[in-house]
């Protein structure tokens, strides 16, 4: 066997499907004042964090389920899950990584993100959450020296409350969607980022989502502020083991981009997906905003998604500075059972506003996907543009590809551009790669890869090799 | 190399090849002539694999049984067919294809792949001699090529694979006469003592630029009459109507 099938043959069963055995501290099941309480009071979190959760929570309690999405699932009990999960260890917190369980280390190693000082020479900085707290932040001390801020929410709660005061909750209200305030209720633990005025980040900051104890749900915060013209890179990976009941993965993230600043936030998104069957795999509910606060901003959206039993996500521009810029490159997988509805929103406040949406679906086996997008340019928004392509590509017949674009333009000096296309691998262009010596997969792999290719020139380096063979890899068996 | 025995052919329950035999030896260079739907192109998918057909009869190729083998494994083992429509792949260089189609056959055969500069040093070559623009090489493949930048894009692609079987399936269909003597020059270039070509087509006069070592005449899935150039000739004076 060459090392190729070797590869697929590993990924073929996820091979981030493993769980490892740790001992867990875990809140009371269930979804109440109390179970809130507790989680703020472990978190040793001041008062004014805990009124938040709260005041997230009785709004909370006044809310619908959504049931508008296209793809539907069983009705989730959210008196039966646990909001919180921590690895035992990490009940006093290690000082250094040397302190860390040897258990976890090993768990990070396995899924090819390694934590410990030796092994850090890809220059990335990373920040591992695993289920509901971060357990390891890499680099910290060389980005300290720019006056970077890059830890985890909890930390950043405790050190730099004015920041997190002023920003937590200005893009996603406590106020917002059912799932958005359940995560302001309960969110736990994930990645904050300050990039001080001027300041370019030298690396990519990363953050690495784990779920592993089971039934719980995920439900991390991401905060990231990008001072007047400063940028940053911020990849986010994300994996789970194989569990036959759903998991329900609930995320916040909020960006904020002040004058002249950019932030390119890029997901490789491999979440469990359930097997061949349709049973199991992660329930991926997650909203991100970003908010282009100040002039000539800009916040551009990279995400590859392939795992999740179900996808419902539309990252999203507020573009209320002038000439701020947002941008969405996606590329969209499903296999199997596995469905997706998901696309942005653009909505355009300030004069000159540009934006533009490269929207990449690929459905094989029975699965669905939707593209559902919103264009919004207000009345004030004075000479604003947007571009949008939507290309779908279907394998097989049993699997279906929808586009829902929602345009409103309110602004006779503003234009919006939409096209959109679907098409099919046909048999013909199958047989000539092969003809050509490529096999079924890598001929799939070669015609989807080019497919997405506008998409993943979008994605720093190292990832877009990684997201190139996942392509290829989440796709396996899916014609022939 | 390759032997054909009473190749039968049928799809949608239609039969198309009715007991066609046919030797080609290494190094030897034959024409297919026939009028359409004489079962040409079926003969050149089922050499390369193509799926969806009803076959009997048998196919051996370097004395293996070649209706066993998946299009791919044929393509590995040599056999290369230059289409008569050349399929368009958007988004995919025709060198990034290139790469991967000769580093899939070069894995297979367990030789060593080719890295990027050994690529693009190889295909500069190949281009020169063919009198190929390079600058199509990084456009998409076959995307808003013209009929003959198709058909010259195969000949090129057959000259960097190598093959020791060739297929043309009506290559010549189509072409202006500068492309008509760029596809023959591909084609006789690769000519030696290994090498061997099959040449299907309408007319006599690619075959003026190819000197086929044999040419036969194929008419309602069977190979009528076989000869040497002059057959070409005589076909072209008489037309396949006529022709018994």
């Amino acid at each position: 066997m060459d090392n190729r099938q070797k590869e697929i043959d590993n990924l073929k069963d996820y091979k981030y499907g493993f769980s490892t055995d740790i001992e867990n501290i875990r809140a009371p099941k269930g979804l109440n004042e109390d179970v809130i309480k507790f989680i703020s009071n472990i978190k040793k979190e001041p008062q004014w964090m805990l009124d938040f959760r709260l005041k997230a929570f009785e709004r909370f309690k006044q809310l619908k389920e959504p049931d508008w999405q296209k793809p539907k699932y069983p009705k989730i009990d959210y008196q039966d899950l646990y909001y919180y999960s921590a690895p035992k260890s990490m009940d006093n917190k290690p000082k250094s990584l040397d302190e860390l369980d040897p258990k976890l280390l090993e768990t990070y190693n396995k899924l090819g993100i390694p934590l410990q000082e030796q092994a850090r020479l890809n220059g990335i900085a990373v920040d591992a959450v695993f289920d509901s707290v971060s357990v390891a932040t890499t680099f910290k001390e060389e980005l300290t020296k720019q006056g970077i801020i890059f830890c985890s929410m909890s930390e950043a709660i405790q050190k730099h409350p004015d920041l997190v005061k002023k920003y937590l909750g200005s893009v996603i209200p406590t106020t917002d969607h059912f799932f958005a305030t359940l995560n302001s209720a309960v969110f736990t633990d994930g990645s904050f980022v300050y990039i001080p005025e001027g300041v370019k980040c030298p690396m990519e900051l990363s953050t690495y989502f784990r779920i592993n104890a089971s039934e719980t749900g995920q439900f991390e915060r991401t905060l990231i502020i990008a001072d007047k013209g400063s940028y940053v890179s911020y990849l986010e990976g994300c994996t789970a083991p194989m569990r036959d009941e759903n998991q329900l993965h609930a995320a916040n993230v909020e960006l904020i981009a002040l004058d002249d600043a950019e932030i390119k936030y890029s997901t490789v998104q491999n979440w469990y997906p359930g097997d061949k069957d349709g049973v199991g795999g992660i329930y991926n509910f997650v909203t991100k905003r970003g908010l282009c606060k100040g002039k000539n901003s800009k916040i551009s959206w990279t995400q590859v998604e392939t795992g999740s039993a179900i996808t419902w996500k539309y990252p999203s521009c507020i573009l209320k500075g002038d000439n701020s810029v947002g941008e969405f490159y996606s590329i969209a997988i499903t296999n199997n059972h596995q469905k997706a509805d998901t696309g942005t929103k653009m909505i355009h406040l300030g004069k000159n506003t540009k934006s533009k949406i490269i929207s990449k679906g690929i459905s094989a086996g029975n699965s669905d996907m939707m593209y559902r997008g919103l264009v919004d340019i207000a009345s004030k928004a004075d000479n604003s543009r947007n571009f949008t392509q939507c290309d779908s590509l279907l394998m097989g017949n049993k699997c279906g590809a929808h586009t829902i674009p929602y345009i409103k333009n309110k602004n006779l000096k503003s234009n919006i551009e939409h096209e959109a296309t679907t098409s099919k691998i046909s048999d013909e262009q199958l047989y000539y790669c092969n003809q050509r010596g490529l096999n079924q997969e890598e001929a799939v792999s070669l015609i989807v890869n080019g497919f997405c290719k506008e998409v993943l020139q979008q994605l720093p380096m190292e990832f877009a090799v990684e997201a190139q063979k996942l392509v290829g890899i989440s796709l396996e068996g899916s014609v022939g | 190399m390759l032997s054909i025995e009473s190749l039968k052919a049928k799809i949608d329950d239609k039969e198309i090849l009715k007991g066609l035999n046919l030797n080609i030896n290494p190094g030897e260079v034959h024409a297919i002539m026939g009028p359409n739907g004489s079962g040409k192109s079926t003969l050149s998918n089922i050499l390369s694999g193509k799926k969806g057909y009803e076959v009997n009869g048998s196919v051996t190729f370097e004395g293996q049984n070649l209706l066993e083998l998946e299009t791919e494994e044929r393509a590995h083992k040599g056999i290369f067919l230059a289409f008569q429509y050349p399929l368009e792949i958007p988004g995919v260089n025709t060198n990034t294809f290139l790469k991967t189609s000769i580093n899939a056959i070069k894995k297979a055969r367990g030789e060593k792949e080719l890295d990027a500069i050994e690529f693009l040093k190889l295909i500069k070559q190949k281009s020169l001699e063919l009198k190929f623009d390079e600058k199509i090489l990084s456009r998409q493949l076959n995307v808003g090529f013209s009929g003959g930048e198709k058909k010259k894009n195969e000949i090129l692609q057959m000259s960097i694979l190598n093959p020791k079987l060739s297929i043309l399936d009506e290559t010549d269909s189509g072409l202006d006469i500068d492309a008509l003597r760029i596809v023959s020059e591909g084609v006789n270039s690769l000519r030696n003592k290994e090498n061997s070509f099959l040449i299907i087509t309408h007319y006599q006069r690619l075959l003026d630029y190819i000197k086929p070592d044999f040419v036969h005449v194929l008419k309602n899935g069977q190979i009528i009459k076989s000869g040497d150039y002059e057959l070409a000739k005589e076909l072209e004076k008489v037309g396949y109507e006529d022709f018994n």
